[in-house]
């Protein structure tokens, strides 16, 4: 059964391997629903988080797929239940029908939404949350005519166990140390 | 001192400046390489500069296209278990490549593939032969990597070799500028032995080692596969350890054909579309099968709706990535095939399995008796590709480098020639490329020149690399050339027949008199079309000093059997074309 997952891995900063991930999905027809990178708490290792609507199996395999590649650290997948998960979105309305009443500024009261910029022309709302979230906020707002509308990937972070990418680091030094100290790597 | 000592010692000096291409050159003799292949254009012109000074410390062999350098480069890797090196110009030089990229991705050999590239300036622009060659290889590469500053080629061409050759092997691809080769650093080679984001093997888990143990101790019908891993991990002997000990029989995959000597008793032949019929009907009817350095190809499995339902499954696999891909496993072990066979051999129970390896021999009878005895001794008076394979592997005592292409002969090289040694059988497995043959054979007679190097091809893949006759000619390399000739594109014509109602859809090739062709080149060469004359004939071909080209002339209209059609269930294997009929 198809449903949401959500696809991290960690990697070193590299050009190119944006590509090299993005084609493993391509290779297997699967849509990419959503793509954040950025770079992580360590400096020189990039964070993807992707947002696929697929099967387990086919995830699980995708996954392992993104982790055979020679840059990427760590890679891992999740249900959206198992991860606390956040977007943002940025909405650009005409400054007039702000002033005439107080519909607009119900609106962001009730979202929790907040104002970035005020212009004459123009204003520029910002809201955090869930695709339905910032959707919902953008119908309410589109009566009033939104100028511009924005939404970012989604970014999200586990409920457990805690990532401590630094402990992580630590562990894989020790493993590619046995590795390493039991030979037969290179046969050249 | 030799000439080659002096340069081998010229290239081992550290802390010097040297330019960029200077050092591709001595990287490449730090890591070990003594032969690699190649073609000089525009963009790598600098290195080709370098390597002229190299030359004797370096053979490079100047293939006919860029394409026969990257399966000459695959051939020397199988046979010799080193990194194949390959070299060729930007643009369509490095496109060239590609082929025999994707072929050593898919049947993981390790390469390292060095294309020249535009100035770094140039990048982006279309200039003359540029290429997106990085962008172009990133599906078919292990590993690719840009170099633009000269400083950077020792430490990259490090971590290439020790990516090609390390885990699952495979092939990876240096793009270099012309500016890092034309420009200066100072020299200091040190060997890669670690990448913190790449684990190449994982260690092995002894609680599943001990599940498996126990799953094999049960197992009353035991099955074992394997495929190249056993010879990629160096596992032969630790692959016949376990069988003798268990009494297990064990079938190959197309690639992992010589990792077993042929005629070790519990060795039950080949699996898949065209292997033999035991293997088949056998994988669904074990209760244990045991896959080993193998990846369930789907050549291999036929369909998987029914592939081995019955049995457990325990997968021996160094690529976690292919763990439950297409088959689900029970247990899986992850890691090196000869450490994990040797931790299994020492703590399973001696078994004979006496009956179910006879269930073995009884299939094979029913095979010989409606498919091998006329393949090899056949009545009708055309000669069958099958007896002169076997003619050939026996003249050479079942001991040469046996290459073959793609197609019919593919499989009646891999069904009736002989080994008694690993890494004897080169061939193109998971991607199937015709004209990968001839090129491979240049590269396994380097690799091995003191053995007997025979290529078996057939008319029509021998056509698509025909140029690298060239090749063999210049370096007086003593390639055997087999062109088992039907006339025809024989395996799309076998399907033709059997699955497009006889519509033979352009697959009459028309082709030119080998031996003239041959002749040309300054290679001898021979016709044979009967049988009585066979015998001589291979016997000319190895005693003639140097290349030779044999052209067998082969009955038209004969079929590679058994077989399991497209989609088919292994157990569903079909030994004559009334069976497909029925």
């Amino acid at each position: 059964m198809k449903q949401e997952y959500i696809i991290s891995a960690y990697s070193e900063n590299h050009i190119g391997l944006l590509n090299r991930i993005t084609i493993i999905f391509t290779r297997r027809k699967v849509n990419i629903e959503s793509l954040t990178v950025s770079e992580s708490a360590l400096k020189g290792i990039s964070k993807f988080t992707i947002v696929v609507n697929e099967t387990k199996d086919k995830v699980s395999n995708i996954v392992k797929q993104i982790d055979k590649q020679i840059e990427v650290l760590k890679a891992f997948y999740h249900t959206n239940e198992e991860m606390i998960f956040q977007e943002i979105a940025l909405y650009k309305v005409p400054t007039a029908p702000l002033m005439e009443s107080d519909q607009i500024e119900k609106l962001i009261r009730k979202h929790n939404a907040r104002i970035l910029e005020i212009t004459p022309e123009y204003t520029v709302i910002e809201k955090t949350g869930h695709k339905e979230e910032t959707q919902e906020l953008f119908n309410g707002l589109n009566p009033f005519g939104v100028l511009q509308f924005i939404r970012s990937g989604r970014i999200a972070i586990t409920r457990s166990p805690i990532e401590k990418l630094s402990e992580f680091l630590k562990e894989r030094d020790a493993l590619l140390a046995k590795i390493e100290s039991k030979g037969k790597i290179s046969k050249v | 001192m030799t000439t080659k000592e002096k340069e081998t010692k010229r290239s081992q000096q550290q802390d010097v400046e040297i330019t960029g291409s200077e050092a591709v050159i001595r990287s490449l003799i730090a890591e070990g390489a003594e032969v690699i292949f190649g073609y000089p254009g525009g963009a790598i012109m600098p290195v080709y500069d370098a390597l002229y000074d190299y030359r004797n410390a370096l053979r490079h062999i100047l293939t006919r296209h860029e394409q026969g350098a990257v399966h000459a480069a695959q051939g020397y890797a199988r046979v010799t278990g080193k990194v194949g090196v390959c070299i060729a110009t930007s643009g369509p030089g490095a496109t060239n490549l590609m082929t025999g990229i994707a072929d050593a991705q898919i049947d993981s050999t390790p390469l390292v593939c060095i294309t020249g590239q535009v100035t770094s300036g140039l990048l982006g622009t279309d200039a003359f032969q540029e290429s997106d060659v990085v962008g172009l290889s990133m599906p078919v590469t292990k590993w690719n990597f840009q170099i633009t500053t000269p400083e950077d080629i020792p430490e990259a061409i490090a971590k290439a070799f020790y990516i090609a050759a390390s885990g699952r092997p495979g092939p990876v691809l240096l793009d270099i500028t012309k500016d890092a080769q034309f420009g200066k650093l100072k020299y200091k080679y040190a060997k890669c032995h670690k990448i913190r984001s790449y684990v190449p093997e994982y260690p092995v888990n002894k609680e599943k080692l001990a599940e498996a143990a126990t799953l094999i101790n049960e197992a009353k019908k035991p099955f074992l596969i394997f495929g190249q891993g056993i010879m990629l991990g160096e596992a032969e002997r630790e692959l016949k350890g376990f069988i003798d000990k268990t009494g297990i029989p064990a079938a190959w995959t197309l690639l992992g054909l010589s990792a077993l000597n042929s005629d070790h008793p519990l060795n039950v032949g080949m699996l898949g579309m065209h292997g033999n019929y035991g293997p088949n009907i056998k994988t669904n009817e074990c209760d244990l099968l045991i896959a080993v350095g193998m990846r369930f190809d789907d050549r291999v499995t036929g369909t998987l709706k029914t592939y081995a339902k019955q049995a457990k499954i325990i997968h021996i696999e160094i690529d976690p990535a292919e763990i439950n891909k297409n088959v689900k496993t029970d247990v899986a072990l992850l890691g090196d095939a000869k450490k994990i066979l040797r931790l299994l051999t020492h703590i399973v129970s001696p078994n004979k399995h006496k009956e179910w390896v006879k269930e073995f021999k009884q299939a094979h009878a029913i095979e010989d008796k409606k498919v091998i005895q006329s393949d090899l001794y056949p009545k009708k008076p055309g000669l069958t590709m099958g007896e002169v394979v076997r003619r050939v592997s026996e003249y050479t005592k079942n001991k040469a480098v046996i290459v073959s292409d793609v197609g019919q002969h593919q499989m009646a090289t891999a069904r009736y020639s002989k080994f008694t040694q690993p890494r004897s059988h080169i061939t193109s497995g998971g991607l199937g490329t015709m004209g990968y043959g001839l090129p491979a054979a240049i590269g396994a007679k380097l690799g091995e020149p003191n053995r007997e190097v025979v290529v078996f091809a057939g008319d029509g893949g021998f056509q698509m690399t025909i140029q690298e006759l060239g090749t063999i000619a210049q370096e007086k390399l003593g390639v055997k050339m087999v062109i088992l000739n039907n006339h025809f594109l024989g395996m799309v014509r076998q399907w033709q027949e059997l699955f497009f109602e006889k519509r033979y859809s352009f697959t009459e090739i028309l082709s030119p008199d080998f031996v003239k062709v041959a002749d040309a080149y300054g290679i001898p060469g021979n016709h044979v079309s009967d049988r009585d004359k066979l015998d001589d004939a291979i016997k000319v071909m190895f005693e003639t000093e140097g290349p030779y080209l044999l052209e067998v002339n082969i009955e038209k209209d004969d079929n590679v059997f058994p077989m399991v059609p497209a989609g088919a269930s292994v157990s569903d294997i079909l030994l004559s074309p009334e069976d497909a009929t029925k």
